[in-house]
């Protein structure tokens, strides 16, 4: 699974920026079917969480209601330099994390 | 002239009555009792939730969403959580996000699929225990998770 991150290189002390992220994911409702007319498995993404430094920032409890290849674009104040770790569970157990850094002047 | 008159009437009537079929639709859909399965049984108001939904989709599988709430995002007083409900898909909950203080303003972003036609509702928990809720009507042309095609 692969992710893509969206956010300014640089951000201001103390401003709001917006965080997106698209994350590659089937999100199989378990309703479709495959070419053998097979119904493919339920499997989606249900949790998603962001951290700040180690400070959880955002978390999100999805579901199959969510379009595949989720994207997410949430608000979050930032104070100093740091990293963001996005890191989200699906189905199946599957465990994947992405992170990306930014400057605060 | 009677001629107009008659094809006033032939032409007018289905629309007049397609209309009034799309309201009752959607009349059909009780948000409250919806929000309630949620809320633990608090009624949601109406108010500070603002949802961004396309009036029309050609297609279910994922259609952009936008929900914005009207809060100070203070320690104080700020959003907790906010939830997508959808009435007619499979799982009534689509999403919940979760917000603190830090977020600094209220606002998600993100695609959802709809299984058909429907009302899709909003609901905001705040710090202080409150509820508020904002419901949109989406025709879906092509929907999602309930057709064996897709």
């Amino acid at each position: 699974m692969a992710a893509r991150i969206q956010l300014p290189r640089e951000a201001k002390r103390g401003e709001v920026i917006q965080v997106g992220i698209l994350i590659q994911h089937p999100m199989e409702t378990g309703f479709r079917l495959d070419s053998d007319m097979r119904k493919v498995p339920k499997n989606a993404i249900r949790s998603f969480v962001c951290r700040y430094n180690g400070e959880e920032i955002f978390r999100a409890e999805l579901s199959p209601g969510i379009a595949a290849n989720p994207y997410l674009q949430f608000p979050t104040r930032v104070e100093a330099s740091g990293e963001f770790e996005f890191s989200w569970v699906d189905d199946n157990g599957v465990r994947d994390t992405a992170r990306e850094t930014i400057t605060v002047a | 002239m009677k001629r107009r008159a008659f094809l006033a009437t032939v032409v007018g009537l289905p629309l007049v009555a397609q209309a009034q079929s799309r309201d009752e639709y959607f009349s059909s859909f009780n948000p409250d009792a919806l929000a309630k399965s949620v809320t633990g049984g608090v009624a949601a108001r109406r108010g500070r939730v603002k949802l961004e939904l396309p009036l029309l989709a050609d297609n279910g599988n994922s259609v952009p969403v936008k929900i914005a709430v009207q809060s100070p995002m203070t320690p104080a007083d700020h959003v907790r959580s906010i939830r997508l409900l959808s009435e007619r898909n499979p799982e009534r909950e689509m999403a919940v996000f979760h917000l603190g203080p830090r977020a600094g303003v209220a606002e998600i972003s993100s695609r959802v699929r709809l299984a058909g036609s429907q009302r899709v509702v909003a609901l905001a928990e705040m710090s202080g225990g409150s509820w508020w809720m904002e419901t949109a009507d989406v025709v879906v042309t092509l929907s999602a998770c309930i057709d064996g095609t897709g």
